[in-house]
Parts: structure tokens; C-alpha cells; sequence
């Protein structure tokens, strides 16, 4: 059994038209432990709402999520999304939105200390512990809600487009950041984009959306190791290749594995 | 320093100008000086109101002693109608259904001036500290209320969802996002609030009490003193603008402690 199952998911919208959106349709999907996957795809391919129902913020239609074999009802601190507009509170300092976590998990006040610190100091932060949130560039404020997301410890990181907002350079100086993280800290990261080279950059497997419906596309291994990725590489942009391809095969609605 | 110079330019000005066509106006309409008052009369009547308080007067208290009375209603009534208000929103603008069933009575209320109320309280509780206070509550509920309430629907959805995903509690999901997140919007409200108190402590006191500023502009009414009338009034403009000042100070403060204001 693998650590997270995707089975059969469908999600429909109802709204005030006779039709009810299909957001979803039929995705089946596992992800195993420490794994790094993208959801790849063009808007309205219902990758924010896969990311959503796997995190716990959207029911499902009809199918079945589960997480190390609960299904998944509800968010938890155990998981925790990452969102494309930081979510970080204008009125707290960097330091205390990093530990409002530890704050409901009723850390004492001296681990609490060490704790964001540490936290900080990934993410290199240290210097703006008491700075605010609209003091920061955007990079900076994506990386605290990082620290904020890894200082309570959580076994999966949802992140939802989290470079969306930024520049190109920006972006990739993160990338880099997000990639090096994962091979330290070893999480298990759903990564939702619509950036191929982003996707190809940092994932272990890209799982490609197509729109109206959400459908699952295909699902496109990574064979580059994590600790050592090149963006000028031969592999890599073989890995690339392998994206366009999927992406240029038309409506063929079967779903295929390249390995 | 050179704003602040500037701005202490154009208030002074400001207020002589004022004072200069209010003198003009009064020497050229050629009304009965008992009637329209020129600014000397009535700043002889402010003295005497500060010194010996307004003579054939039934009560022998000076304007310092009802300002006292007047501050001492508003602020209790202020904070009642803004901590009531502010609670009553938060909870009420988290839960759309009961809003849904509240609401239609509050717009039904709220259009009617405060002061309407007052023969009711007066029967009821007859008159003192209390009338004036129960209108200066009236007056800044309902604008505290219902901005509350829309500023907790205002809510940014993404911290909600920060704090779903981080399990807080209904109470620390209040205390440490809600709130906080509306606060700008309530200060606002607050501001608001009171401006509009301010107003209605004067019109409550007018008739629902013995004391206080708004009794004194009746009083000076009975007694004939158009002089004592307009120093009454004006000092209850500048405590107002004064009133603003401080809040608006408060509100800047709050902007900025927020991540809002212009932080350089």
C-alpha cells in the first residue's frame, strides 16, 4: 500500500448553472513516502483542487483519498500547504508567524525559541526575526511561511504554486532553496505548478493535468538524482523533452507511463 | 518640521479668518447684539461660564464641571456601545446564518436617530446619567456592529485557511486571526463611532439630563444668553475635533502596527 492513495477522485462544483463543473474527473494516483511530486498543467486542469482535497480543504465528489491509510477529512498540522500568496499575518513579527504552529501545539517558550531559530536559519532568516512580513520581498515572505510550514515538524508540505508572484531569478534562487531542503529534511512535497522547467527542476515525478475535466494526463519520471540537478544539463533537458512531449500528443485520452 | 510648520500655518489661519467673518458678519446684519453674539461677547461668556458658571442659572456648576459630567457619560457609553458592538460582531460575522436572521431587525433599527428613543427612557428610567448614555450607545452600536461584521467577511480566506491547517481552536482561531485580521477595519468603525456619540451625548443630555454640556445649551436657551450659547457650542466643537485627533492618532498607530501604513 502506498503511504498516499489517490483513488478514483472526481470533484464537481455545483454552482447556479444546470451544470454542475467538473473539476476532477477519475484521477487515480499513489505517492509514496519522501517522494517529491509536481502537478503540472495549464489553469482550470484542476491541479489546486487535487492539492486541495489531498491537503484536506476540499471534499471529494465521489473516489477516496487516504494518507498512510486514513482517509482525509480534514487539514491537520501534521500536512501542512504552502499557498501562492504567503498567508503570512501582516500584524505579527517574522518570528511570531513562525511560531504560530508551535503556539496551538503548546510548545514551551524556550523550545519554542530554539525551535524558529533553527527554523530561521534554513531558510536564512536570522536577521529579519523582527522585521514584519511588509518589510520583505516577496522571496523573503515565501520563505518564512517555508520556516513556518517546516518548524512544526509536518510529514507532507502542500505548496500551491509558492513561486507564482515571483520573479524569474527570485524564483529560481528558491528552487534551488526548496530542492536542497527537501534532500536535508527528507518530507514528502506535492508541488502544484504550471512551470515545466520548474516542475522538471525539482520533481522525482511530474503528474501532468489536462482541463476540461481535470483529468490525469500522465505521469513522467525524474531519473536525475535530487542532491545534483543542472538547469543546462543534457538529462535535464531531456527530462523537458519528455514534458513537451506529453503535452504535444493531443486529445489521446489514455493515460501513459514513461519510465 | 516644515509640514508641521505648514500645517500650524493653515489651522491658524483657518480659525482667524473664521473668526473675522463671524465679527464682520455681525456688524453688518445689524441683528440685536443679544440675539447674534459677536466672538468678544461670546469669549466674555466662555470666562464667565470657566469662573463663576453661567449666572441666573439653576445650577451654580462651571463649564469645567459639566464637561466632567458630559466626558464621564460619553466614555461610559462609548466603550459599552464599542466593546458590546465589537463582540457581537465578531461572532456574528463568522456565522453568516445568524447574521442572515439578525440583520433584517438592525436595518430596521438602525435608520431611527438615536434620540427617538428618549421619551421611552425617560418614562422608564427617568432622567440623570443614564438617558444620555443609553443614546450615546444607540448612536455607536449599530456602526460598530455592522462594520465588524463585515470586516470578519472580509477576511482574507487565506488565513482562515492558515489557521484550519494549523488546528487553532474556535477561540484561538478568534483571539489570534480574526481579530486581529479585522482590527484595522474596527478602528475604523471606531473612529467613526466616535464622531457620531459625540454628537448624540449632546442632543441626550439636551433633554434627559441636569447636567453636562448639552444640558448647559438648554440652559442658556431658558436663561436668554445667546453669548453663553455660542461658548457652549464652541467648546463642544473643540472637545470634538480633540476627541478626533486622538483617535485618529490611535487609528494611524494601529495602520501602522499592522503592516499597513507607509512603513520607511
Amino acid at each position: 500500500m502506498s503511504y498516499i492513495e489517490v483513488k478514483n477522485v472526481t470533484i464537481k462544483y455545483d454552482n447556479d448553472t444546470a451544470e454542475p463543473f467538473l473539476a476532477l474527473s477519475d484521477v487515480s494516483l499513489n505517492i509514496e513516502r519522501g517522494e517529491f511530486i509536481c502537478l503540472l498543467g495549464a489553469s482550470g486542469c484542476g491541479k489546486t483542487t487535487l492539492l486541495n482535497a489531498l491537503a484536506g480543504f476540499e471534499k471529494v465528489t465521489s473516489g477516496s483519498i487516504t494518507i498512510d491509510g486514513e482517509p482525509v477529512t480534514k487539514p491537520c498540522i501534521n500536512r501542512i500547504t504552502i499557498f501562492q500568496n504567503y498567508g503570512l499575518l501582516p500584524w505579527r513579527t517574522v518570528e511570531s508567524n513562525v511560531a504560530l504552529g508551535l503556539e496551538v501545539l503548546k510548545v514551551s517558550e524556550n523550545e519554542q525559541k530554539t525551535r524558529i531559530s533553527a527554523a530561521l536559519e534554513t531558510v536564512g532568516l536570522t536577521k529579519f526575526a523582527q522585521n514584519r512580513p511588509n518589510q520583505l520581498s516577496g522571496g523573503m515572505k515565501q520563505r518564512v511561511a517555508i520556516a513556518r510550514a517546516l518548524v512544526v515538524n509536518p510529514d507532507i508540505i502542500f505548496m500551491d504554486e509558492p513561486f507564482g508572484a515571483l520573479d524569474a531569478i527570485t524564483r529560481m534562487k528558491l528552487q534551488e532553496d526548496v530542492r536542497k531542503l527537501c534532500v536535508k529534511e527528507k518530507k514528502t512535497i506535492i508541488f502544484v505548478t504550471h512551470d515545466i522547467e520548474e516542475a522538471v527542476y525539482l520533481s522525482d515525478r511530474i503528474v501532468v493535468l489536462t482541463p476540461n475535466p481535470g483529468r490525469l494526463k500522465g505521469i513522467i519520471n525524474i531519473s536525475m538524482p535530487q542532491a545534483n540537478r543542472e538547469r543546462t544539463s543534457t538529462d535535464f533537458i531531456r527530462a523537458r523533452e519528455k514534458v513537451f512531449d506529453i503535452f504535444n500528443m493531443g486529445n489521446v485520452d489514455t493515460i501513459e507511463y514513461y519510465i | 518640521m516644515k509640514k508641521h510648520l505648514k500645517t500650524i500655518k493653515r489651522v491658524t489661519i483657518s480659525f482667524v479668518s473664521a473668526l473675522v467673518l463671524w465679527q464682520v458678519l455681525c456688524m453688518t446684519l445689524g441683528i440685536n447684539e443679544n440675539l447674534l453674539p459677536g466672538p468678544l461677547q461670546a469669549w466674555r461668556a466662555f470666562v464667565e461660564l470657566c469662573t463663576v458658571g453661567l449666572q441666573g442659572s439653576t445650577s451654580g456648576a462651571t463649564l469645567l464641571t459639566h464637561i466632567g459630567d458630559s466626558m464621564w457619560r460619553f466614555v461610559i457609553g462609548y466603550l459599552t456601545s464599542t466593546i458590546v458592538g465589537v463582540s457581537l460582531g465578531l461572532l456574528l460575522g463568522q456565522s453568516q446564518r445568524a447574521f442572515g436572521y439578525v440583520n433584517p431587525v438592525i436595518q430596521v433599527i438602525r435608520p431611527i436617530a438615536p434620540i427617538a428613543w428618549l421619551p421611552f427612557i425617560v418614562l422608564i428610567i427617568g432622567i440623570g446619567d443614564l438617558p444620555a448614555i443609553i443614546i450615546i450607545f444607540i448612536a455607536g452600536f449599530f456602526t460598530v456592529l455592522l462594520s465588524t461584521v463585515s470586516a470578519v467577511k472580509k477576511i482574507d480566506k487565506v488565513y482562515l485557511k492558515v489557521s484550519e491547517n494549523f488546528g487553532l481552536t474556535r477561540w484561538q482561531r478568534l483571539s489570534k486571526i480574526v481579530f486581529p485580521a479585522a482590527f484595522p477595519a474596527i478602528a475604523s468603525s471606531l473612529h467613526i463611532a466616535l464622531g457620531t456619540c459625540w454628537i448624540f451625548l449632546v442632543s441626550g443630555e439636551m433633554v434627559g439630563s441636569q447636567t453636562g454640556l448639552g444640558f448647559l445649551v438648554m440652559d442658556a436657551k431658558n436663561c436668554l444668553r445667546a453669548d453663553a450659547l455660542i461658548a457652549v457650542i464652541i467648546t463642544i466643537g473643540i472637545i470634538g475635533f480633540i476627541l478626533d485627533v486622538l483617535v485618529s492618532a490611535f487609528e494611524h498607530k494601529v495602520k501602522e502596527l499592522w503592516g499597513l501604513g507607509i512603513n520607511e
